[in-house]
């Protein structure tokens, strides 16, 4: 059996039974898989990034808060 | 409201690179998918993206995320939908992600908006929730869905059913 990976189309204008076709990916959907994952995970380094500087803020404005003198539960209650 | 089961996909022992519903019957007013996922991918929770009509570029997205111990939210866009959680290869055994999306008005001229709630399941401290609209601006009907991993296989038991809601 191949290595090549696979895709399943399930084709709902044909009648059930006759719908499902598994089909081997062509070199140009491979390139355009590769590409995808490319952006993908920029796209995920980008938002890992986002969350990090988000938590860091978030910590940054506690910290302050309780510089402040709030107490711990104030603070809990203002930002969570 | 009839809630109606058009299809079911299931993935088989090999796995496959992508799931993909075409010829959608427009006989109905809104479109639900259910979708139960886990990917090769070695990251215990990651991404399935979703793209319609074979569109690669156009797609908008907001969303809200939380962990556990953190909320985020941003907004944007690329080359799909990419906001259902599936869990991966390294994920508690016989754990799938879950999702579930709801096309509005799927069959009119109208840009078309879709909300996606889903999470990862890994029966661990750390989980992750998501929900999400999400829109094209494509005014052609939808007639078709597919769902797939940028670069790892969707494992055996992934399942997607699509209903129509008239």
């Amino acid at each position: 059996m191949s290595d090549t990976p696979v895709k399943i189309v399930v084709d709902l204008s044909k009648p059930k039974g006759q719908r499902e076709s598994i089909i081997e990916l062509t070199s140009a959907e491979l390139t355009e898989r590769e590409e995808m994952r490319i952006e993908s995970e920029a796209t995920q380094a980008a938002e890992d990034k986002a969350q990090k500087e988000t938590a860091k803020k978030k910590l940054s404005g506690r910290n302050k808060l309780l510089d402040l003198g709030l107490t711990e539960a104030e603070v809990t209650a203002l930002i969570g | 409201m009839t809630m109606t089961l058009v299809e079911t996909i299931t993935v088989g022992s090999g796995g496959a690179s992508s799931i993909e519903f075409t010829g959608i019957p427009q006989d109905g007013k809104d479109l639900v998918v259910t979708f139960s996922s886990r990917t090769a991918r070695v990251n215990s929770v990651g991404f399935v993206e979703t793209q319609i009509n074979a569109l690669t570029s156009g797609y908008s997205y907001l969303y809200f995320y939380g962990d556990g111990s953190s909320v985020t939210s941003s907004s944007g866009g690329g080359n799909s939908w990419r906001w259902i959680y599936t869990n991966g290869d390294d994920s508690t055994s016989n754990t799938f992600g879950s999702a579930q999306l709801y096309f509005s008005n799927y069959s009119s001229s109208n840009a078309k908006s879709v909300s996606v709630d889903s999470v990862g399941e890994n029966n661990a401290t750390a989980a992750r929730a998501i929900l999400s609209a999400n829109s094209h601006t494509t005014t052609a009907a939808i007639t078709s869905i597919k769902f797939f991993e940028t670069s790892y296989n969707l494992l055996e038991h992934t399942t997607a059913s699509l209903y129509t809601i008239s």
